[in-house]
């Protein structure tokens, strides 16, 4: 997919995690508006994956180790019909499949997560069998930055490095703030790039909404041969969304019929501006 | 007989045989291969093993991937550790997304006696037990350990097996080839005056119990739970109905633990007498295993006693 096409796509899947939260009461809104390019990014163009044939044993893999962000990741399988589109409606609700963290019974999703510090522990198992196998597949996972709080991440990161898993991108949401506020407040995690460096990872560090850089840079990755990399992706919390953009409360406030109704405008106003982009480039 | 082969050893020397024709079989350690005995596996097959230096989070999380990509992973760390300090990760990353991971706690109970609570493991089958879709197994001795680990070569899911530390005494003849079935207790001796049912280490003091109270013309039938979870009910039923009295011995915290198993089962199907024999609700008071069951009654003598008192024999 063409980058002004992933921009238009991003833009449609904030709409409809927004519409889905919005039904079900329920959700992550801020992580997931933040780590949309990024998903966006990484199933529509970087990722080698067959929607058809999910358990493809040469897939790309993906690991949601923030799976509180759910909600990106639930509207982008269905839109690329893992499942039926449909069942968004079912989001938190009695008995669905789609609650509000990955679930493996779901297609598409490969392991269970939510309790945070686990992701990058069984993405290097992923990478260490792909290297044993002699398998050429890739493992990205995804962290948020209040996870790095968590001690097994340090771990992982440890195991990574040492046994040179260039098949491994880890990837930090980098959007700032943590349900009680500024990162830097609850629990100062910074220098992280510094941080990554000194475990032995390559890190690069990104705009997460600058779709044509996150493209370049997830696509580029190993570019250390025998180095895991670390892709620091700057976001903003609900990103796209003027009035929660940075605003802690967003983490996981529901919006209201008014709210909504603003956030689609502002976002729908944004789709055109790129159909018409778009329209222009393909000309 | 005595053996001089702990059950830690039999478990790498199986795998070692077993992963000559299977190359998914990994092992991973934390800093542990000296005390899993797991060196001659390392050399042997260094592909197929992993080092993951001392953490224990980061290990069930690795094993977790590994199972994911098709691999059979045996997890490998003292029972203490990998028990409590893994449980989450052993919690949603094995029982929750169901992956193929074997976790192998070893020198488990009281097997590192004098070095204290920190390394004794008296709660782990609790905490286990309580957690849907992840078995948990103890062997008895070297020959049960060989069957078993060649059961979970072939058992796909996640399954907690507690090993001491120790040579055990066998319970099983040299020539026993009987399978090893998970979820499937082995009646080692008949009887209709009262069951003792025990798992692991404590299965040879079951039936050290057995013959001293035949000796005194008491018929007393021993179950091997070596499957804590599931539960073999039917077997444990069979027991209550047929004899009228249960006593549990294990090398675990009185609490949570096989005694609770069994009397979960009986109280709400066939309510029988029962005495629980394990290890009080204290940090466990520093020896060898056998000074430490004696000081806590797990002996013949103690529960040949409690048996006795139970038929009405001794007031």
């Amino acid at each position: 997919m063409d980058i002004i096409d992933l921009k238009i796509k991003a833009t449609q899947i904030r709409m409809d995690l927004l519409r889905m939260i919005h039904r079900a009461k329920a959700g992550h809104t801020g992580g997931s508006l933040s780590n949309t390019d990024i998903l966006t990014a990484l199933y529509y163009r970087v990722m080698r994956i067959n929607p058809a044939d999910p358990k493809w044993p040469d897939r790309d893999r993906f690991i949601a180790s923030k799976g509180h962000a759910v909600e990106s990741l639930w509207c982008i399988l269905a839109d690329l019909g893992f499942f039926p589109k449909e069942e968004l409606d079912t989001f938190c609700q009695f008995g669905t499949r789609l609650i509000g963290h990955p679930n493996n019974k779901v297609p598409g999703v490969e392991m269970n997560t939510g309790a945070l510090g686990h992701g990058l522990s069984i993405a290097v198992g992923m990478a260490l069998a792909a290297k044993r196998d002699g398998r050429d597949y890739r493992v990205f996972c995804l962290m948020g930055d209040g996870e790095q709080a968590e001690g097994s991440v340090w771990e992982a990161a440890m195991a990574g490095a040492h046994y040179g898993l260039d098949n491994l991108v880890g990837i930090i949401d980098r959007n700032g703030l943590q349900i009680s506020g500024p990162t830097e407040d609850v629990m100062a995690i910074e220098p992280l790039d510094a941080k990554w460096e000194a475990f032995g990872w390559h890190v690069v560090s990104v705009d997460g909404h600058d779709m044509d850089a996150l493209v370049s840079v997830l696509e580029s990755a190993p570019e250390a041969r025998g180095k895991p990399t670390l892709v620091l992706a700057r976001t903003v919390k609900a990103r796209g969304v003027s009035f929660a953009e940075n605003v802690p409360g967003w983490h996981h406030k529901v919006p209201n019929d008014e709210e909504l109704r603003r956030a689609l405008a502002e976002l729908a106003a944004y789709e055109e501006l790129l159909q018409r982009e778009g329209g222009r480039a393909r000309a | 007989m005595m053996s001089t082969i702990p059950n830690r050893q039999m478990i790498c020397e199986t795998l070692m045989e077993l992963a000559k024709d299977d190359r998914d079989i990994m092992v991973l350690a934390s800093d542990s291969r000296g005390s899993a005995l797991m060196g001659p596996f390392a050399r042997a097959y260094p592909e197929q093993f992993v080092e993951v230096g001392i953490a224990e989070q980061n290990i069930v999380g690795i094993a977790a991937g590994l199972a994911h990509s098709g691999k059979k992973p045996f997890v490998t760390s003292p029972a203490c550790f990998l028990s409590m300090r893994s449980i989450e990760q052993i919690k949603v990353d094995a029982a929750y997304s169901q992956t193929n991971v074997k976790l192998v706690g070893i020198s488990g109970g009281i097997s590192y006696g004098a070095l204290g609570m920190s390394h004794h493991s008296l709660q782990d089958i609790a905490v286990m037990r309580a957690i849907p879709g992840i078995a948990v197994i103890l062997p008895a001795d070297r020959h049960e350990t060989k069957r078993m680990t060649e059961a979970l070569v072939r058992h796909e899911g996640p399954v907690y097996i507690r090993v001491g530390r120790n040579p055990v005494e066998d319970v099983y003849d040299e020539a026993d080839d009987g399978e090893f079935v998970i979820g499937k207790a082995v009646t080692m001796r008949e009887g209709g005056d009262l069951a003792i049912i025990a798992a692991g280490e404590t299965v040879r003091v079951a039936l050290d119990t057995e013959a001293l109270l035949r000796e005194m013309g008491v018929s007393c039938r021993v179950l091997n739970m070596h499957t804590i979870k599931p539960l073999d009910a039917e077997a444990v039923l069979r027991a209550a109905r047929e004899t009228g009295r249960i006593i549990t011995v294990e090398e675990h915290s009185v609490h949570g633990g096989l005694g609770a198993a069994v009397a979960e089962t009986v109280i709400q199907h066939h309510p029988v007498p029962m005495r629980i024999f394990g290890i009080p609700d204290e940090p466990a008071i520093a020896g060898k295993t056998a000074e430490v069951f004696r000081h806590y009654g797990i002996s013949a003598e103690t529960i040949a006693d409690a048996a006795l008192r139970l038929i009405g024999r001794k007031r």
